[in-house]
């Protein structure tokens, strides 16, 4: 644990503890790992959540999806900017955070200002994704046929590895903004953006459940991402869920959607195609009286 | 009984079949495998048989994983030596040609569907081969337009797309799956359904007869090993399929985590929602084209229907009522509106979920109209006295066989609604405009049919939510599958 540089008093050091339903448990497990900063000092001491806490952290969002897809467009594109507020706000802090765990001073700076840049990105997109991909069918009966998005509900996502925020912010602001709600499990080797940026969600007003965020072992927790009954889709950002007869496979459970991120750069990721991937087409036909 | 009973003497109708005599069949049918018919390596040789007689109509091909091979890699060499490199408005150019030679051979391969998956004629000759030949016509003008299609995007091929269809729509379901693929520069193995294998067949010669290049068309008769076979064929980029959740699962267990893209049609169980405000005699005639189209064979029938209690008992009675005047029988006559039930081991499962519906203690009525002795038919049958749990409530069965609840509220019925694996399609009937839209945006469907059921149409994507699938055929949305959205920066 570090001490101030600037004066001999002791630094309050942050506990880093899960976030889900809006508040931030320990895992119900007891369990940590210890995270190691340089020269392999304690950094922290980080929840290692179990099944259990990711089973906790679904029943958060399947609560909080529907309000949250009820939501207007317009709303949920301020909130997503208020979390860019609150980010801008506390850039400093995730600056020092991410070199705490490892990036250098500038890499850490451009992915805190990337990051905030993105979800001003994908909030503007709120209420326009929808008019991009939607259709009015020409069917040739005598018909209305529209084709529009809906959220395909909650999504899990497998944050990349390497880029512990901006990978984060980009799969969380794509998946809400479109009417999802979240679990996602932050970067094992750099866990704590993620942990300070559940702290921004809380305060940029996001309602609780809507992003649940958890630490953990990824070896672990895969196959519980994937199997699990009430999860509608699994982003992976990496390759290591997603090797053949890996635990991708458990998706087949439930026809679970599964969105492969892992050959995406985060760096040039702003793309509306992304909010796409974890929206379902839903086609309705109307007579057209004669 | 008055004069004007439908059920009465005076409302039979004479036979009225459909002529056989200008359809040419072969006697054997062989592999299509780079533009030209050969023989399976093992010669081994199965029989597809008419389901409304039982007799033999022709000999097919069946594949063996070396077969599948030999496509898949034809395919390849097609796609990368013409087909991927064809200017995208001279491949649209092959497909609007084979939109109109199938609509210059519509009847013969309506009647030639008819035969060999026991589909009344009048939906061969005005649905399916109708829409078949649209498909094409409509995907052959995305040819050179993608990026229209996806803005901001280069969308380039995937390569290979094995695609493996189901019995209850066989030439239709091969122009789904082949136009998209076709007008997008991928090329193709089609597996068709060993109890179908015809029209693919017949459409094989028609693509030779266009002249497409060798190889963009392989289509590859066999039964589930075949499909198994392609599926795991390591030289394909895409897989799709259309057929039962069961099967979309294995699918998805082999290809999840591997570059093989895949999208799935699966099975439905689909509610049909009818308000105490619906026009009724309208809403009657809904439910019987949603469930008893194409003898219940479709996965997106309309096989739950779900009346509001203050309506229940008069509906009931008109539903009962209009059923009797269905016509079960040849599916080559043209008054017959419920054909044959596609082959016997069809018909034995549909027999095992009426007995079983009966066990679990719900009253069965089934209209008592006459039935032929030879083939395989099933009266059109519903089931009052259900609950949720009930698992002909639960489960597809996939013939003639309606469930009926009821329901008090709106809540009461988007619950019922949505309590289901399944999520391919809903019907909503009811006057409100309102209600129509409350309801089609909180079921968990892909389709949603209001005040009208089982429409289809090349424009209009298709596809479901939750265990009935993956992806989208159809509209411009059914051309996602079959391209890689390559763009600046964002991707490898």
């Amino acid at each position: 644990m570090s001490r101030d540089k600037e004066s001999p008093r002791l630094r309050v050091a942050k506990t880093y503890k899960l976030f889900i339903g809006g508040r931030f448990p320990r895992s119900e497990s007891g369990r940590y790992f210890a995270l190691a900063g340089s020269g392999g000092k304690l950094t922290a001491n980080v929840s290692r959540a179990s099944r259990k806490d990711f089973r906790d952290a679904v029943v958060a969002a399947r609560a909080a999806q529907s309000a949250w897809a009820a939501s207007s467009a317009y709303l949920r594109g301020q909130i997503v900017y208020r979390i860019a507020e609150m980010l801008e706000d506390r850039s400093s802090q995730f600056a020092a955070e991410l070199r705490e765990q490892g990036r250098s001073q500038a890499r850490s700076r451009a992915e805190v200002q990337a990051s905030i840049d993105r979800l001003v990105y994908f909030a503007g997109w709120a209420d326009k994704y929808q008019q991009v991909f939607s259709s009015v069918n020409p069917v040739a009966s005598s018909h209305f046929c529209f084709s529009l998005l809906e959220p395909m509900g909650v999504v899990a996502v497998m944050a990349p590895e390497r880029s512990a925020l901006l990978g984060l912010v980009t799969n969380i602001a794509a998946a809400i903004i479109g009417g999802n709600t979240v679990v996602a499990l932050a970067s094992e080797s750099r866990p704590l953006s993620a942990i300070s940026f559940a702290e921004v969600l809380q305060a940029g007003d996001v309602p609780a459940g809507v992003v649940n965020v958890l630490t953990g072992y990824r070896a672990e927790l895969a196959e519980h991402f994937a199997s699990h009954m009430d999860v509608n889709a699994l982003v992976c950002c990496d390759d290591d869920v997603l090797p053949p007869e890996g635990p991708a496979t458990g998706t087949a459970n439930n026809i679970k959607r599964l969105v492969d991120r892992s050959a995406l750069d985060w760096r040039s990721s702003a793309d509306p195609y992304l909010i796409r991937e974890t929206q379902e087409t839903k086609t309705t036909w109307h007579p057209i009286a004669s | 009984m008055s004069d004007n009973d439908p059920t009465s003497e005076t409302w039979q109708y004479a036979a009225a079949p459909e002529a056989t005599d200008h359809i040419l069949l072969d006697e054997r049918y062989e592999l299509f495998i780079g533009g030209r018919f050969v023989a399976p390596r093992k010669h081994d040789y199965r029989e597809t048989v008419n389901p409304a007689t039982e007799d033999s109509l022709a000999q097919w091909a069946a594949a063996d994983s070396d077969d599948i091979d030999t496509a898949v890699k034809a395919a390849r060499k097609a796609q990368r030596s013409t087909w991927g490199k064809m200017k995208p408005a001279e491949r649209g150019k092959y497909l609007f040609r084979i939109a109109r030679m199938i609509q210059e051979r519509a009847r013969e391969f309506a009647v030639i569907e008819s035969m060999d998956g026991g589909k009344p004629i009048r939906e061969s000759r005005d649905v399916d081969v109708p829409l078949a030949a649209a498909h094409f016509f409509y995907y052959a003008g995305w040819a050179d337009k993608l990026t229209y299609a996806f803005p901001g995007t280069d969308p380039q091929p995937l390569g290979v797309a094995g695609q493996i269809i189901p019995w209850n729509f066989p030439l239709l379901m091969a122009a789904w799956k082949i136009a998209p693929a076709l007008a997008t520069g991928n090329t193709v193995v089609l597996k068709p359904a060993e109890t179908t294998p015809l029209t693919a067949l017949k459409l094989a010669e028609l693509v030779q007869e266009a002249d497409l290049p060798a190889g963009v068309v392989n289509v590859v008769t066999g039964d589930g090993t075949a499909g198994a076979a392609l599926v795991a064929n390591g030289g394909i980029d895409k897989l799709a399929f259309t057929g039962s959740t069961a099967v979309g699962r294995e699918i998805q267990q082999r290809l999840a985590g591997t570059t093989t893209r895949y999208t799935l049609e699966l099975g439905g169980k689909a509610a049909n929602i009818v308000f105490a405000d619906a026009a009724i005699d309208e809403a009657v005639e809904g439910i019987v084209n949603a469930i008893f189209f194409n003898q219940g064979h479709v996965c997106c029938a309309g096989s739950r229907l779900l009346v509001q209690e203050s309506v229940a008992d008069e509906l009931l009675a008109k539903l009962k009522s209009r059923m009797a005047t269905l016509v079960v029988g040849d599916p080559l006559d043209k008054n017959t509106d419920i054909g044959a039930i596609n082959s016997r081991e069809q018909w034995q499962r549909i027999q095992r979920y009426l007995e079983l519906g009966v066990d679990e203690g719900a009253s069965l009525y089934q209209t008592d109209s006459p039935i032929p002795e030879r083939g395989y038919y099933c009266a059109p049958s519903l089931f009052t006295g259900v609950s949720q749990s009930h698992r002909v409530v639960q489960e597809e069965i996939f013939g003639p066989v309606l469930t009926v609840q009821t329901f008090r509220t709106f809540d009461e019925g988007l619950t019922k609604a949505n309590n289901t694996p399944y999520g391919l399609s809903g019907g909503v009937w009811t006057d409100k405009g309102s209600k129509i839209f409350k309801m089609s945006s909180q079921l968990r469907a892909g389709v949603i049919w209001a005040n009208t059921f089982n429409k289809f149409d090349p424009t209009a994507p298709f596809g479901g939510y939750k265990e009935s699938g993956v992806g989208r055929e159809g509209g411009l949305h059914g051309l996602d599958a079959y391209v890689e959205l390559g763009r600046r920066g964002a991707r490898r």
